[in-house]
């Protein structure tokens, strides 16, 4: 999996690509956190994600929680169906800020 | 192939086919292909497409619980995965070679539990309609049924 990082009007996005799975949630959680040390909000770009398992979940969390603490926002966007389902079954669909697209994401506060 | 001989266990009735039988090392890396097996033989079995990618998704957590917590992530080890039809639904089971573990320490997390970590066993009993741990054919390793009954 490639993951790439960009700044658009003072909120970082990571777009995460591939499966997002314990083979490689080392490299992403690593992403996700240092994302959130900076200071602003990170926007979660999901469109690319093949799969989704708990461990997956469990960094996105752990995104959030450290997000809260420090005063900003983890926000995801353009999860598909199949990834949408793993949040609903993790009943965490309401703890995430997930939006359709980019631009929701940016226009709405978490 | 180690012939898992665990049917009469099973909470369905009717006769059981077998369907796939496949044995891999215990590495995450192996996974993604026994996703897509598991995924091929649920849509063959007559599940819908959300519903075989539950499954998947139920066998992957399993698996990974088994190389996790069973083979504490050494690579020494196999897993033997059967996956056995009926007219209503379909068998699967999980055997390893590891030490034997204690269930209760891969329990689910409570719902109200915001920590990361414990999902997957959450995720294998709201996919599954059964979910058990058997006795070993020789009392060897682990051996888990999960049950998937078609709608």
């Amino acid at each position: 999996m490639t993951d790439d990082v960009t700044e658009n009007d003072g909120q970082l996005i990571v777009q995460l690509v591939g499966d997002v799975d314990l083979e490689h949630c080392a490299t992403i959680r690593g992403l996700l956190l240092d994302g959130v040390s900076h200071g602003k909000d990170l926007l979660v770009d999901l469109s690319q994600v093949t799969y989704l398992d708990s461990s997956g979940i469990a960094s996105l969390l752990e995104a959030v929680q450290m997000a809260t603490k420090n005063g900003t926002a983890v926000k995801l966007f353009a999860a598909n169906a199949q990834v949408m389902r793993v949040f609903e079954l993790a009943r965490l669909d309401r703890v995430f800020s997930i939006h359709p697209d980019l631009n929701d994401a940016m226009a709405t506060g978490a | 192939m180690t012939s898992i001989g665990a049917k009469e266990a099973c909470p369905l009735s009717e006769p059981l086919e077998l369907m796939l039988e496949q044995r891999f090392g215990a590495v995450l890396a192996g996974l993604k292909v026994v996703r897509g097996s598991v995924l091929a033989t649920a849509l063959h079995c007559g599940f819908e497409d959300a519903e075989a990618r539950d499954v998947a998704l139920a066998v992957d957590e399993a698996c990974k619980n088994i190389i996790v917590h069973a083979y504490r992530g050494e690579s020494a080890g196999d897993i033997v995965l059967s996956i056995y039809r009926s007219r209503s639904g379909i068998v699967l089971y999980l055997r390893d070679f590891a030490p034997a573990v204690d269930p209760a320490q891969i329990g689910p997390r409570a719902l109200d539990d915001l920590r990361p970590g414990k999902l997957g066993t959450h995720f294998i009993r709201a996919i599954m309609d059964s979910v058990e741990y058997l006795p070993p054919p020789d009392g060897r390793g682990n051996l888990l049924q999960l049950v998937k009954i078609l709608e």
